[in-house]
């Protein structure tokens, strides 16, 4: 099992270790700074940590010590826009070739040792072979016709969240885009296909809440030991395919709600999925202030709503997209909020405990995996 | 030659004195700054040149007009101030 957390904040990142006693915060790195996002690499034990300094703009970072020292590395930049090139989204914003967030960092697949890749704002993939030193923009997505009817959902322009390489083969992945939907990729990021079908998106027109490349996916998930069954927690509800995103269901009922922003899959059992849910888009708390977790273990017929050791009265967190998170075993899960609490369970969700309560805003929580030897 | 200050609250990412260099625009100056310290470049523009959306800068008391392009005449006299807009919580 996982002992370490990296839990990252508004006001910067924080290593949270299990020791005999129990979870403490054990270093903060980056104090005061925005840290959006980190990584740790089961390949090589690099970790890596996005920040984003408003005023100073995107930055990558890499620790090869497990925190105690960082250095910036390269950040992903855009190409000049072709001066003959009108790039307007479908909201009918200008879509600027400048970086405005990474949204997301993946591992590369095992034979690929410091390949890495970034999902970005306002909806750049981008790919470095080099432990994040240089990166390159996959121009084939960024210049597919379809990437111009994305656009902003939450932020002002589209952006990718969710990047996932297929175990079994390192040239195929699937990305989740707000709002663009889901694209998969089978020749290393050569040619892409949309991967939405069966999505519903209830901000369009009827005619049009069909269409895959407008679904708003707020988090897609994959099982590692079967990389066919993917979750999605979208804007609109839960998602799930069990044939490698040709087709999604929805799961309709979920406990208090299906709207949130999170998903977290078991790591053998593509079956087990978790959420956090707030009443709706319109409303965004959880039901009658109490914070709860729902699991599902059978594909999502039905679900158990877990609340023991979550605050059940007066409590208005919400988790973010990348904020709920399962270690490799399946038992420890993590959660962190807007609210600046952290909670963990050590037995699959039956049992949580608060870890801290007074944590800047919470953005993104991540185990620190156990290498394989 | 033209003088470049930057604001203190940079300090804490990337070392960034106060320099005198070559420079007939905001653009060529900044550029001339940029290729004696890489690193600083990314904090104050973005991949494109523009000047970062919370970044100001100053020519001799006059704000920065050409925020894409930079092009704003500077003389061998002036003092350049890059600081930072005020936002955020």
């Amino acid at each position: 099992m996982s002992d370490t957390l990296l839990v990252s904040t508004r006001k910067g990142l924080f290593e949270v270790r299990r020791h005999g006693s129990g979870w403490s915060v054990d270093r903060a790195s980056f104090l005061g700074d925005n840290v959006t996002l980190a990584l740790a690499d089961v390949r090589d034990g690099s970790w890596y940590a996005a920040l984003d300094h408003g005023h100073f703009g995107a930055k990558l970072h890499r620790s090869e010590d497990d925190g105690a020292s960082w250095v910036e590395i390269g950040t992903p930049e855009y190409p000049p826009k072709p001066d003959d090139e009108d790039d307007v989204g479908a909201d009918g914003r200008s879509i600027p070739w400048a970086l405005k967030l990474i949204w997301s960092l993946a591992p590369g697949g095992a034979d690929r040792p410091g390949e890495l890749w970034a999902g970005t704002i306002p909806g750049g993939l981008f790919r470095s072979r080099d432990h994040g030193e240089t990166w390159e923009l996959i121009e084939s997505l960024w210049r597919h016709p379809d990437r111009k009817r994305w656009f902003g959902g939450g932020a002002d322009f589209p952006g990718i969240h969710s990047v996932l390489v297929d175990p079994r083969d390192s040239s195929r992945m699937l990305v989740a885009v707000s709002c663009g939907g889901v694209w998969e990729t089978t020749d290393d990021g050569q040619t892409w296909t949309v991967r939405a079908d069966g999505m519903r998106a209830n901000f369009m027109p009827p005619e049009q809440a069909g269409d895959p490349v407008i679904q708003d996916p707020h988090r897609m998930v994959a099982c590692p030991a079967n990389f066919d069954q993917l979750w999605v927690q979208h804007h609109c509800g839960i998602w799930r395919s069990r044939d490698g995103a040709r087709s999604w269901v929805e799961v309709e009922e979920a406990g208090p709600s299906t709207f949130g922003f999170a998903v977290a899959v078991h790591p053998k059992d593509g079956d087990t999925a978790y959420f956090v849910p707030g009443i709706s888009d319109q409303l965004r708390v959880p039901e009658d202030g109490r914070v709860v977790v729902t699991r599902t273990h059978d594909g999502g017929r039905s679900f158990d709503v877990l609340r023991k050791g979550l605050p059940q009265e007066h409590a208005y967190d919400i988790v973010f997209r990348h904020a709920l998170d399962i270690d490799q075993t399946g038992q420890r899960l993590a959660l962190g909020s807007t609210t600046g609490n952290l909670w963990i369970t050590e037995d699959a969700g039956d049992n949580f405990e608060q870890i801290r309560g007074h944590l800047p805003p919470i953005y993104a929580v991540h185990f620190v995996p156990l290498s394989p030897s | 030659m033209p003088t470049v200050h930057f604001t203190a609250n940079l300090q804490r990412h990337v070392a960034s004195p106060t320099i005198v260099v070559e420079g007939a625009t905001v653009g060529e100056v900044l550029a001339a700054v940029f290729e004696q310290n890489p690193r600083l470049r990314g904090y104050v523009v973005d991949e494109q040149g523009a000047v970062r959306k919370h970044m100001n800068v100053f020519i001799d008391g006059v704000q920065l007009r050409d925020r894409a392009g930079t092009s704003d005449a500077v003389t061998p006299e002036s003092e350049i101030y890059v600081i930072q807009a005020l936002s955020g919580g």
